[in-house]
């Protein structure tokens, strides 16, 4: 296997390993989602018809706000001991270290979609009306999309003094598109009215623009000082 | 700098400015191989500021360093570096945490680890997570991990910090004994006393610049 990749499994391997000790970033994020859901349930009345309309963007803002708690987290455990030095110092390739924190950080928030996603369908009485099969590309490619972005992102604000400030404020406008297609895909398929089709093709293209932009820019952001 | 200079280390004219303030001011110097300097000077005189442009940590604003005639970058295979914080895994045992460093340097052998801390004088089948050792242990961890991929050249900032006077002196044997393998050690330190004896040359800073350099022999006439 070359050094790309065994560097990328093994720092995977790593967080995985960390995040799984300490669950400090599922705790965080399953609390703060589980506040959305029980929050909205007594704001207005989850009828069904009602339901389908808005629960696309109140899933996607929980699991965007949820996701940041996360992506904070990621970096945190490196500058502890400040054993990111200890990264920058040895041959591994910059960009294999910001594929294993996105793939980590996708794991954590699939997990907590995973966990959260039969409350959401519960409490809220959903049932697609157009092609369920659709949720499953706009979801993974629409947690990718946060992922990848908040994970750059996130590299970005640690030298910051207030870093989980500068966070959002770096992610959210720059996912916009993103998370617009999130949203409308989303309800396309619970309404059934429209095609998530092209919401689809869209996350798509914003996921290979994001992720190449972000590979080859790492290395830069890591050296930083 | 001359890729044939027959110094390992070359630094020219370096300066280091963080915004306004200017941590190094022009550092010149050659170091040779195979030998331990010891680096001392008050706080803020450049010290860590020095050995982080030597691991290529810190760029140099203006200037250059070689290293075995390769920029810092190139070298950090030949380069073990050591810092005030410890550099490792809380959650992580010392193992694990040597384990993943040494996949950062494409070896995939337990032995590698294992001989890495065993050289430190501990144990790698402690299964605690290196938050729980003591200062001392994890200042010898954190050693372990700096000599993981056998580095020609060793930077070690303030490895006797925080360490009770058996552990430092512990682990300046430890450096004695790498200096004797061949290896090429700096040592940031407030602690000069404990290398008295074991440091080739005592090189003093202040104010981001090398002010003096006191050969072994020189330093023992003085005493």
């Amino acid at each position: 296997m070359n050094s790309f990749w065994a560097v990328t499994l093994a720092t995977l391997r790593k967080d995985i390993r960390l995040e799984w000790r300490s669950k400090d970033a599922l705790n965080s994020m399953l609390f703060f989602s589980l506040q959305v859901v029980v929050i909205f349930v007594f704001s207005f009345d989850p009828l069904a018809e009602e339901s389908r309309q808005i629960v696309g963007g109140l899933v996607w803002i929980a699991f965007l706000f949820a996701a940041v708690v996360a992506l904070n987290q990621t970096w945190a455990r490196e500058l502890r001991n400040q054993v990111l030095d200890a990264y920058r110092v040895s041959p591994a390739p910059a960009n294999a270290l910001f594929l294993a924190k996105a793939l980590g950080n996708f794991i954590f928030v699939t997990v907590l979609q995973a966990l959260m996603a039969p409350l959401f369908i519960v409490f809220y009485n959903l049932r697609a009306l157009g092609p369920a099969w659709q949720l499953i590309p706009i979801t993974l490619l629409g947690t990718w999309a946060l992922v990848v972005n908040g994970t750059f992102f996130a590299a970005m604000s640690l030298r910051t003094r207030s870093r989980e400030i500068m966070l959002p404020l770096l992610l959210f406008p720059i996912s916009i598109p993103a998370v617009i297609a999130m949203v409308a895909g989303t309800s396309a398929i619970l309404t059934g009215e429209n095609s998530a089709h092209f919401y689809i093709v869209l996350l798509l293209t914003y996921d290979v623009v994001f992720t190449t932009a972000s590979l080859g820019l790492f290395e830069t952001i890591l050296h930083a000082e | 700098m001359s890729k044939n200079s027959s110094h390992a280390i070359v630094v020219t004219n370096v300066v280091k400015q963080f915004g306004r303030f200017a941590a190094l001011r022009g550092v010149t110097a050659e170091f040779d191989a195979g030998r331990f300097h010891a680096i001392l000077g008050d706080n803020g005189a450049g010290k860590t500021t020095l050995l982080r442009a030597l691991a290529g940590l810190a760029h140099p604003t203006r200037g250059e360093i070689s290293i075995f005639g390769r920029s810092p970058k190139d070298a950090c295979r030949d380069l073990g570096y050591m810092a005030h914080p410890s550099l490792l895994y809380d959650e992580m045992s010392g193992m694990e945490n040597l384990r993943y460093f040494a996949g950062l340097y494409g070896f995939s052998d337990d032995s590698r680890c294992e001989a890495a801390i065993r050289s430190v004088h501990l144990d790698p089948s402690l299964a605690r997570p290196v938050g729980q050792y003591s200062q001392g242990m994890r200042q010898r961890m954190s050693l372990a991990r700096a000599i993981l991929h056998d580095p020609k050249v060793l930077l070690l900032d303030e490895p006797f910090s925080n360490v009770d006077v058996h552990s430092a002196q512990e682990m300046v044997g430890l450096l004695k004994t790498m200096r004797e393998a061949g290896k090429t050690i700096f040592v940031v330190t407030h602690q000069a006393a404990l290398l008295d004896g074991v440091a080739d040359e005592f090189i003093w800073m202040e104010a981001g610049q090398i002010v003096d350099r006191t050969a072994k022999a020189q330093r023992e006439g003085q005493r």
